[in-house]
């Protein structure tokens, strides 16, 4: 790499991570540790009825007698569960509001300064959003207009109380709590997320999004989110994530289950924006997500799609299970790692149906020192008659003291199934960087091209409110390295 | 003012030297061409004039619009007006035309102070130049130079050289391996583009493209310096009896 390379590299370094603000707020908190009395706390915070409880304790246990998943290609400390707080809520959130008078102005403000206007003069035209800060849920726009069509879109808190059955008999259904520890974790000490439910043949005709900030210190964030598309529905929703800067690290380990019925679309986007640590690795958030779509009738369609540029870990594998004939899954990443950030992430299609299809696009940055692995999963079951797969997997890396790993696992059971795979590693190309300059761009706006460039076929997949947020977001998070 | 001095220049490359006192002037308006043979330092002129960081200065001047070229990096030089359409033009798969050579344009009206242009009168400049050319518009949504023939890679050059309007453009080896019909097009966008604030440095190996185009002066290179200066009659006895005789 050339000088004005490193300069270049160099000078991302010193911009600094936008969202690392804290909002000072009083809130409420258990005993830090984990034992049946802290979520006992939380349900009983919650005022949760006896059948949440019990099925808390029951993952609770589970989680006892399971060992973290060691098998990705990460490395960090081991995580002391004693030493996080479980729930944390500013003061006075016994209940949801009921209106924003009732919110506190600071929290009104951070979401402001996040750029998600939650007052009803200058909500997102077209997006109806829910915050989540720490382990409640602050408000939800645009919620009475959803109601007129049968939508519901509340907090999972709120859902557990007016759609109870909805809730007994999704949660868990398409990631058992026993999955592996994390889900168990989660299971028994979630706190808040998103509750969505499309009825029959109910297109959603705006996007639904939840906004989840972390701010207090210590303190782990256990979202759960559950997406219903009933038969004949679409949908689609983002997630976006931010927290303060901190150079301790902090713990989110989210669920989120999808079920689409016969004909139904999920579309589901993520712009994951939590903070990585600063340049010496020290801090970040540890991002231990499990997220897994169900297509469960014929013709039904799940797709992901993942910005992912925060976090100092991330394990996260986003998966679709094609139950349906004719079922479609898709998933589309980008993942950014820079300075010392480490991104385990890929997805799991297993096909079950007949004709089901799938699609995996994946596109891995790695600047810095950083290590960005690819890792994902084809299985092809033995029912699953003319089930086809195409999966393309691209990395690219920026500098000389970062790694690209490309772990693609297929497994098919039937002679029928067709299932195709593209792989590339390349280096940021100082050819192309001279070609733009010479055109007069600076190296910044250079590689922030030719960057987005490659990220194209993923960006594309965004709901349009967000790809120009997106492609911002990709340039930021070019930040930080030397090269 | 002078337009281009270039001035005792040498310039190495991992320690070998392959300009050695190097001397030319070019003023507005003015089309020169260098002839030589294959390593005697034609491209690596190309490459010092854009500022290509690779190679490095031992000695030497070059003065461009009354500013020592030397002190400006590679995009500063190209917002001052120096345009290279490059003998391989390089792919950048998802980037299209229009925002690049939007960004670009705008980059060297800031430069010099005016104002920028707006996607949409940006995109109306576009097409016109590219009609002008008798560029179809389809390729005008392609990323760039991404899955062309040598021949479209070089259209493209031109095309961003119409729309860029640079004072002061190189082409280093535009030429090669291209067939009759790309080399039409390239020859017509030189010479529709010329004028008396343009002036062109046409760096070639074959005679072929000189003959459409007309240069004011031809010179030939030999081991990183100009050994002989003369007009389009040079380019015939180059044809006729190659580099030896020099």
């Amino acid at each position: 790499m050339n000088t004005e390379t490193s300069k270049t590299l160099e000078k991302y370094a010193q911009e600094k991570y936008k969202y690392g603000f804290v909002t000072d707020i009083d809130s409420d908190r258990p005993q830090k540790g984990l034992n049946e009395d802290t979520i006992k706390f939380i349900s009983k915070k919650k005022n949760e009825p006896e059948w949440m409880l019990s099925w808390r304790l029951n993952c609770y246990k589970k989680w006892l007698k399971m060992p973290n998943p060691n098998w990705a290609n990460l490395n960090f400390p081991e995580i002391d569960y004693q030493d996080i707080y479980y729930y944390s809520a500013p003061k006075g959130f016994e209940k949801k509001p009921k209106d924003l008078s009732e919110v506190d102005p600071k929290l009104i403000e951070t979401y402001n300064k996040l750029g998600i206007p939650l007052e009803e003069q200058k909500v997102l035209a077209g997006v109806a959003v829910d915050a989540v800060f720490d382990s409640v849920s602050v408000a939800t726009t645009y919620k009475e207009e959803l109601e007129k069509l049968g939508i519901v879109f509340c907090s999972i808190s709120e859902a557990v109380q007016i759609h109870p059955e909805l809730v007994k008999k999704y949660l868990g259904s398409v990631i058992p709590p026993g999955d592996h520890s994390f889900s168990a974790l989660n299971s028994a000490v979630f706190t808040d997320g998103s509750f969505v439910y499309i009825p029959e043949n109910v297109k959603c005709p705006i996007e639904l999004s939840t906004y989840f900030r972390i701010n207090a210190e210590e303190t782990g964030q256990f979202e759960r989110t559950l997406i219903i598309a009933d038969k004949g529905s679409y949908v689609s929703y983002l997630e976006g994530c931010t927290a303060p800067q901190r150079d301790t690290n902090q713990l989110h380990a989210a669920n989120v289950e999808l079920i689409a019925l016969e004909d139904a679309e999920i579309k589901y986007a993520t712009i994951q924006n939590w903070y990585p640590g600063d340049e010496n690795g020290k801090g970040g958030i540890y991002n231990f997500v499990t997220k897994r779509g169900l297509c469960n009738g014929k013709n039904s369609k799940i797709s992901w799609t993942q910005v992912e540029t925060g976090s100092a870990i991330t394990w996260k594998y986003p998966s679709c299970i094609l139950k349906g004939d004719n079922s479609i899954g898709e998933f589309y990443s980008v993942a950014i790692t820079n300075n010392f950030q480490q991104a385990d992430t890929g997805t799991k299609m297993t096909h079950i149906g007949k004709k089901t299809r799938s699609k995996i696009i994946s596109k891995g940055i790695s600047l810095g020192n950083s290590q960005n692995t690819y890792r994902g999963k084809v299985s092809i079951l033995r029912k699953a008659n003319k089930a086809r797969n195409y999966t393309q997997c691209d990395s690219l890396l920026v500098g000389n003291k970062c790694g690209a790993h490309t772990i693609p696992y297929i497994d098919s059971k039937n002679n029928s199934a067709v299932v195709e795979h593209e792989a590339s590693t390349s280096k940021i190309n100082e050819e192309q960087l001279y070609y733009c300059r010479q055109r007069g761009l600076s190296h910044e706006e250079a590689v922030s091209l030719i960057v987005n460039g490659f990220c194209k076929q993923v960006l594309q997949e965004l709901p349009m409110e967000f790809a120009v947020e997106a492609q911002k977001l990709v340039s930021i998070s070019l930040e930080g390295s030397v090269g | 003012m002078i337009f281009l001095n270039i001035n005792n220049l040498s310039v190495s490359i991992e320690g070998k030297k392959i300009l050695n006192d190097f001397n030319l002037t070019i003023n507005q308006g003015e089309i020169h061409a260098i002839m030589g043979p294959n390593g005697s330092g034609k491209s690596t002129l190309a490459n010092v004039l854009a500022g290509n960081e690779d190679y490095e200065v031992d000695s030497g001047k070059i003065m461009y619009k009354d500013k020592d070229l030397l002190d400006l990096n590679i995009e500063e030089r190209a917002q001052r007006g120096i345009f290279i359409a490059f003998q391989y033009p390089v792919e950048i798969p998802g980037v299209k035309i229009t925002p690049f050579l939007q960004a670009s344009i705008n980059s060297k009206l800031k430069n010099e102070n005016k104002p920028e242009l707006d996607r949409l009168s940006f995109a109306k400049l576009l097409r016109k130049k590219a009609e002008d050319l008798g560029i179809n518009s389809e390729m005008l949504k392609r990323s760039i130079n991404t899955g062309f023939s040598g021949g479209e890679k070089k259209k493209y050059e031109i095309l961003q050289m119409s729309v860029l309007n640079p004072e002061f453009t190189i082409f280093d080896e535009t030429d090669s391996g291209l067939d009759v019909d790309a080399l039409r097009i390239v020859t017509e966008g030189i010479n529709n583009f010329k004028n008396n604030n343009n002036s062109f440095l046409i760096i070639t190996h074959y005679q072929k493209l000189l003959n459409y185009i007309n240069p004011d002066h031809v010179h030939i290179m030999r081991n990183g310096k100009i050994v002989k200066s003369g007009d389009i009659s040079l380019a015939g006895e180059i044809e006729e009896s190659g580099y030896q005789n020099f």
